[in-house]
This record gives C-alpha cells, structure tokens and sequence, in this order.
C-alpha cells in the first residue's frame, strides 16, 4: 500500500449484464468501495467467483479475478489462499453456489478458518437459469420448479456459521450501501474466514423479496451490540422473519488456518525457490538414503 | 538346490502385521545384495480377512512377480488352504505347528511340510505372541540358509522406534525360529546367499517413487482426499511435508482438492492432486476447469479396479479412456503412465514442468500394482538434479516493463501465452471457465470463441511435438511377434519377451509411457512395421488399443485383456501366445 488508491483504479470498461435494479450493482460498488477504503491496490486482491449473475462481478471491476464453475469458489479461494496468504482473497458468489452444490465447501471453510472472506450475493432465488427456488428461498415460493410452492424451509446462513465455527459472520442488506461497504471492510480485515449474507433483491425472479419487504423487515444492530459475545450472538443469529437484524453478529479471534500450517511459516510458497534444495535447505539425497 | 531364485508368499489375515513382515524381509534381501520383487495383495477392511505379501527373489533386477510359489509362509490356517496349489514342486509350507489342518494335506503333493510352533517360540523367547510373524521370517532364513545378521540389522532398524527391548526381543525370536527349523534339521532345496556386490539400494514402491519425483520436482502444494490406492502419496508428502515446505490440505471432498490445487496453482505454486478412479471422476468438471483457465496442475490416478467402488484394494488399468477424454467439451491434458517405480520416480518430477510449460493439467496414470509393489532401487536411478523450468511464465523484471493491458489468454504460435501470477500491479487480470477472450473477459462472439479453442487445444500439439518421444523399444528392433502395453504390465510383458527370445523367438515389445496427446505417426509406423502385434492390458475392452484405432486407423484385433483385479504374471501371457504361429 505504497501508493495512494482510489476507487477509479477499480474502475473497468465491462458494463455489467445485470438487469437494471439487480442488487449486484450495490454489491459491486461496495466491494469496490471497501477495497479503496482499506487502501488496497487492484492488484493485492483475488476475487474467486462460481456461477450465476453475481459471479460475474469480477468482470465489471479492475481486479484479480478467477471466475470458476459452480460451487466451487470457496475451494479455489482456499486454494489460492494457502499457496499465497499475502493476497486479499474474496469469494463472491450466489446462494445456490454458496449454500446448495457449494454447501459443504462452505461449512468446512467455517470450521477451518481460512482467511478468505465470503460475500453471498443471496437473492434466494435462481436468477440466471431463469427463476427457480433456491438453497434461501421461503417456504411456499412458487417458481417454476415449484408450482406448489417450495416445500423444504430455507436454509439459514448465519446460524449454520456460527454453529459450524465461523469466526466472522455479517448480515448486509443491498439497500444500505454504506452499512454493507464498512462491512465487507470489516470482513476482509478479519483474520481468518468472514461470511458476510448478502440480502440482495433479484427484482426480476424473486420480486416478492424487494428493496420495500426487506426494508420494512431490517435493522441495524445497537452501537452497544457486541459481536464478541457468543451468546449474545446465538440469539441475534436466530431472528429472522418479522425483524433482521443487519451488521456484524459475531466476531472471534482464533488462529487462522494458514498461519498454523509448518510449510507457510516462511511466508507463501508462491515467493519462494521452487528447487526444494533451496526453498527449504533439505537434502534430497539424504531422503532418498531414508529409503536404504 | 535353486540358488537366490525363489518365491516366498508370506499369508495371514490383516492385522498379523503381513505387510511389515513382508517389507523387513525385502529390506533384509535388499541389504544382502539381492533383488526382490514384492506386491501386497489386501481387501478393504482394518482387521481380518486374508492378505498375503508375495516376494520374489533374483540375482539380478526383476521387474514383475511370476506364477509358483516355492515357499509358502502359512501365519492362518486359511493361508495353506488358499495357496497350496500354487506351490511349485519341490517347494514347501512353513506353517504354526498348533494349526488344525487335516493329516493328509500335503499327501499326494511334492510339497515339503514345515511345521514350527511360530506362536510359542514368540511367547517363549519374545513375549507376546505377535511376534510370531518374526519367528516365521527366522524360519525362513533357517530353511534357506540365508544370513540372519541381514534379518537382525533390519530389525534393529524398523523396530528402533520402539525402544530397546522390542528390538532385543524381535532378534531373539527370530534367532529361535531359525534355530527351530536347523535343529530339526529340515531339508530344503532352495538356498538365498549374500551377493559378492552389496550397495546400498532404497527399498521403495510405485506410490513413494512418485511422491519423491514430485517434490523433486518442485511440488509445493497437495490437496488429496484419501482414496486407495493412492493414499500412500498423500501420506508420504505429508511425512515430509514440513522440512521439504510443502503445503498439504486434506480438504473435504475430492470435489474440494482438485479445486484447491487449481486455486494454489493459480496464484503460483506447483500444485498436485492425488487419487483412483472415482475421486477423477469428482474432478472431472473442474479438470475442464484448469484447461480452460490454462491453470497448471498434476492430477495422479492410481487405478483401481471399477466400476464405481469396484475391487478398491486391487488392480486395473480401467481408467485411460476416463482422464484422456474426460470433460464436457474438448479440453487440453497431457497423460503420463509410467509402468516401473523409476518411471514413476521421472514422471513425478517431469509433470510439474510440463503442467507450468503448457498451462494446463498433467495426469499421471499409475495403479495399484505399481504403486503398492516395492523393488531394490540404486539411489543413484533416481536423479535429484533438477532443473526447474516454468515456461512462459514472466519474471519480475518482465512484468516491470509490461505496458498496456496484460493478455493473460494471448494468441500465440504455439498457444502457450506468457503468464503472469496474480499480485503484480502491471497483470492485474481475470480468467473465467466461461469462454474469454485474450484478457479474460467473456466472450460470446463465434469468431473469438473459435481461435480460443484452437489455441488451447494447439498447446497439445506443441507438446506432442516437443516433449514426447513415442512408444518405447524393449528388446530386438526387429521381431516377428511385438507386444505393446502400458503402466503396471511392463513387468510380466518385459519377462514374456526375455523368455521368448531365451527359447529362440525373436519377440519386442513397446510400452506406452506417454499416453496422450497421441503420438499417431510413430506408433503407426511401428504397427506397419511389425509382423503381429499383441496388445496387453488389464481392462476389460482394451483401452489403449481402442485410443491406437482411433488415432491411426489401425486394428488391433490381437489383445490380452484381463480384468479380475489382478496383476499380469508372464506365465499368463505366454499361455495366450503359445499356440500362435510365432512362436516355438
């Protein structure tokens, strides 16, 4: 951070495909945003996406990106993450990505406290295949694979972090922009993996869940709130429904998963000899004579 | 008397400790200056069921176990009843005195009977009874007269870990299970002796040569969930992992490992990915993934046997078609099958190379015989220099004077682009599994997407022409009967050929080390060239014979094919051959 950053340097030339009041674009601009703000350079962040319209985000900002296939983000940020843990490593992706086929990338990034930070663009509804219930959908949502409605109850974002052992879970809302850009600030500063759910409204295939229903549902979380208290936290990740709470809701400090690994003691392998003689002073010859 | 040529198959149930008893012994042969060739035969599950470790024994290097047993070592009951046919005549059974066989097993057989109270002599003179398998491998050097310092130094050695006395009450079990067999004065004519040269040669196996050309190789990064038979890789890279300063994530699903090594190989590092058939076929989308990314990553499938679950502790080659055609769309890779523990020692340090060379993923095609079956290898066949070359790959001071937009997907001759790894502020840059144009940015124009697909797929091409060399020759250039195979099969294959030509036949054979991109032109040429060739493969449709029509038009009717999850032996092979024209 040698240099001075300004949003302009996140600036790209692609215009984004979204439709016109997609949520995304806020997200865009508050990843943009955020990133100025902490000062961080285009070039020091990789952002890994799966598939879906929020996906394509890195394609509509100057920045690292690695847009992969669906699912799969969280496992190509871990990846990245450990072979280079100086890089700011972000996953945006949806919530079928991220909670359905991702699912269980997810809760083991949770557990595993990798520092990457997942931003969830949750719209609770398939936007690209064109309308189908998601991962987050209500129960009851009629879509068109679901003409009686979706019968299983959604799945519940932040009460599966906390209880899977995420050290950093948020709720932003896309409506509040300026809220959701000191979050994922917040998020990308955390050592360790940070979830931040996204209530993101796809105005075209879920207009039932729009910038009006969640605005009359959200609120900030108190100045006083205290996202270090594990009980506190169990009980603001339970509300949903009537009331949604919006902010960070838990915080932890625990080692991360990269800092515990013996081989990154040294700093990322990517910046050091790929000759194991000279990355780590060992013998080779002396291996092989382990096999006598 | 049969002088240091000898099959010993030491057989029990999992858990008796088969496959440590079985690897001290190689150790022991080894030291003395002998060749042992030694493969493990087991079934998935921790405790009981029959295992045996089989150790064949040369003078010189062998490549392959054979049909016949000479001495049966019998630690269950169940042991002499599964392999008593397979002793060859003349040969013999040590077997624990206490065991309840019926009087008249051996009758009506050239087998000699060796009964020893394994059991007691362990409790008597070591203390537990597990020690019994030590006791039985003393038994074997009394009946062989083979020089038991060799078995007291290996003990000394493996059992050093666990402190002095095991290691007093080991030798003093196996000292009395030789004395047993002396002083019962057993007669038996096969006899193992120190050889006159004794250099220190490794004992090692398919899975620990590849991990070791791997990290020579400048492998920096493993994710791998574990799948036998590949797990040995895994786990030996992990021994090792924190002073060769390699990065090692067991992750969730193999779903996750490929995923994670396409993401580590990305940001730089050189990254592997090990496991069998069913894991690949997990990895199937994201192996589709790296080519389109042109992101450099090592995949290792050691083959089992499949369908689905399949035989998971055994053999097969099954598996070519699957990684050389695997993906939705037409997508780049390169295949290695090396077929011999020093070839899977090469292919483990040349893939990292070629992944980096070539942007894309490098399978390396091995299999459960070759990685489980261990042999006495000079140190000095596996050659640690290494020169570490990354390809197109931009230095630091190239991407200091790199001006404009960087072109992480630029058209080029050869297809190869120069590659920047992520973090410098002049390549900032995206790259999607959605077709891209040269900077990474979607593209759904015809025209585009066309010269994409060439370039990515004029980068095998490239490889083909500057990388692989071809089926290799073993044995006369000319030949009337030429035999082609490859991977694990060399072995069999290699000592049909040897015994042919001993009996005045003039049989070749070329094995397959490299399987694809497809060298159409040589290998065509040698089909042309030779009078009848026979394929061998352990797969049930004849896999690479299928891929050599495909490519070069040719028929290759005449095939071995052999899918009942075990090994080729060479006796297999000449059976199907004897009665060919060929051969006398």
């Amino acid at each position: 951070m040698t240099e001075e950053v300004s949003l302009s340097d996140y600036q790209y030339p692609t215009e984004p495909t979204w439709c016109p009041g997609c949520g995304d674009f806020a997200i865009l601009r508050s990843v943009k945003a955020s990133m100025t703000d902490m000062g961080l350079a285009p070039h020091e962040s990789l952002i890994v996406t799966g598939i879906g319209c929020g996906s394509k985000l890195p394609h509509y900002m100057n920045v690292n990106g690695f847009h992969s296939i669906h699912g799969r983000p969280v496992a190509v940020a871990t990846g990245a993450k450990l072979a280079n843990p100086d890089m700011n490593v972000v996953v945006t992706a949806g919530d079928g990505d991220s909670y359905g086929i991702g699912g269980n990338h997810f809760l083991h990034a949770c557990r595993r406290n990798i520092g990457i930070t997942q931003i969830v663009e949750d719209n609770r509804v398939y936007g690209l295949t064109k309308g189908q219930y998601s991962p987050t959908s209500h129960k009851g949502f009629v879509t068109k694979t679901s003409p009686e409605g979706a019968i299983e109850p959604p799945v519940r974002p932040v009460p599966t972090a906390l209880t899977s052992g995420a050290t950093f879970i948020a709720r932003a809302f896309s409506g509040q922009v300026k809220q959701m850009t000191e979050i994922f600030a917040r998020a990308m500063a955390h050592e360790g993996y940070a979830l931040v759910d996204v209530l993101q409204p796809c105005v075209t295939f879920n207009p039932g869940r729009s910038y009006d229903f969640y605005t009359d549902l959200v609120y900030d979380l108190d100045e006083d709130y205290d996202p270090t208290d594990r009980e506190a936290a169990e009980e603001k990740a339970k509300e949903w429904g009537d009331s949604i709470p919006l902010g960070v809701i838990y915080e932890e400090d625990r080692p991360t998963y990269e800092e515990q690994v013996p081989a990154l003691s040294e700093g990322p392998v990517v910046k050091r000899s790929l000759d194991p003689e000279e990355r780590s002073g060992v013998d080779l010859e002396e291996i092989k004579r382990s096999f006598i | 008397m049969k002088k240091n040529d000898m099959t010993v198959l030491i057989g029990g149930d999992a858990g008796q400790g088969i496959q440590s008893t079985g690897k001290g012994f190689i150790q022991s042969l080894t030291k003395a200056g002998l060749f042992p060739f030694g493969r493990q035969d087991y079934r998935s599950r921790i405790r009981g069921g029959h295992n045996f470790f089989e150790i064949r024994i040369s003078e010189k290097q062998i490549y392959t176990h054979t049909d016949g047993v000479d001495l049966l070592v019998a630690l269950t009951e169940e042991s002499v009843e599964k392999h008593l046919d397979e002793i060859v005549p003349g040969g013999g059974v040590l077997y624990n005195e206490d065991f309840d066989i019926d009087s008249d097993t051996f009758e009506g057989r050239d087998v000699k009977a060796f009964p020893v109270p394994f059991t007691t002599i362990a409790t008597d003179e070591g203390g537990a009874k597990v020690m019994a398998n030590t006791a039985a491998i003393g038994a074997v050097a009394g009946l062989t007269e083979f020089d038991a310092s060799y078995i007291n130094s290996i003990i000394k050695k493996n059992f050093a870990v666990k402190g002095d006395s095991v290691v007093e009450n080991n030798v003093k079990v196996a000292e009395a299970g030789k004395e047993y067999v002396e002083s019962k004065g057993y007669e038996f004519d096969y006899e193992l002796s120190e050889q006159p040269e004794t250099p220190d040669r490794m004992v090692i196996d398919g899975n620990q040569a590849f991990a070791l050309g791997a990290v020579t190789g400048g492998c920096n990064f493993i994710s791998a969930y574990p799948m036998t038979p590949s797990t040995s890789i895994l786990e030996w890279i992990t021994k090792h992992s924190a002073e060769l300063d390699v990065v090692i994530k067991q992750p969730e699903s193999e779903l996750a490992a490929i995923n994670m090594a396409i993401g580590a190989g990305h940001a730089g590092a050189r990254s592997l990915v090990t496991t069998s058939g069913g894991g690949f076929s997990l990895m199937v989308e994201a192996l589709g993934l790296a080519g389109m990314t042109e992101t450099p990553v090592v995949i290792a499938e050691v083959q089992r046997p499949g369908p689905s679950t399949g035989l998971p502790t055994r053999t097969s080659q099954g598996d070519m078609s699957s990684v050389v055609f695997a993906s939705q769309g037409d997508s780049p890779r390169l295949v290695l099958a090396p077929a011999t523990i020093e070839e899977a020692f090469e292919a483990g340090k040349r893939a990292f190379n070629l992944a980096e060379r070539y942007q894309m993923p490098v399978i390396v095609l091995s299999d459960q015989h070759l990685a489980d079956s261990i042999r006495a290898v000079h140190p000095d066949e596996f050659d640690t220099t290494v020169e570490i070359d990354r390809g197109e790959l931009m230095s630091e001071e190239e991407l200091e004077g790199l001006e404009g937009n960087y072109l992480r997907h630029e058209f080029t001759e050869s297809g190869i682009s120069p590659r920047a790894i992520p973090g410098n502020k002049n390549a900032v840059y995206k790259t999607t599994g959605n077709e891209h144009d040269e900077r990474g940015d979607i593209t759904e124009d015809p025209e585009l997407r066309t010269r994409m697909m060439d370039k990515r797929m004029r980068k095998e091409d490239t490889a083909l022409e500057a990388e692989f060399d071809g089926p290799v020759l073993y044995g006369p250039d000319e030949a009337d009967l030429t035999f082609i195979g490859w991977g694990s099969t060399y072995g069999a294959i290699r000592e049909a050929v040897d015994r042919l030509n001993e009996n005045g036949n003039r049989a070749n054979f070329y094995h397959f080390d490299e399987i694809w991109p497809f060298k159409a032109g040589e290998v065509k040429n040698l089909l042309e060239s030779s009078r009848r060739t026979v394929l061998v493969e352990n797969n049930f449709s004849g896999q690479l014979a299928s891929l050599i029509t495909r490519e070069t038009g040719a028929e290759t009717p005449d095939r071995i094919l052999k899918y009942d999850g075990r090994p080729f032996t060479p006796e297999t092979i000449l059976g199907e051959v004897s009665d060919s024209e060929e051969v006398e």
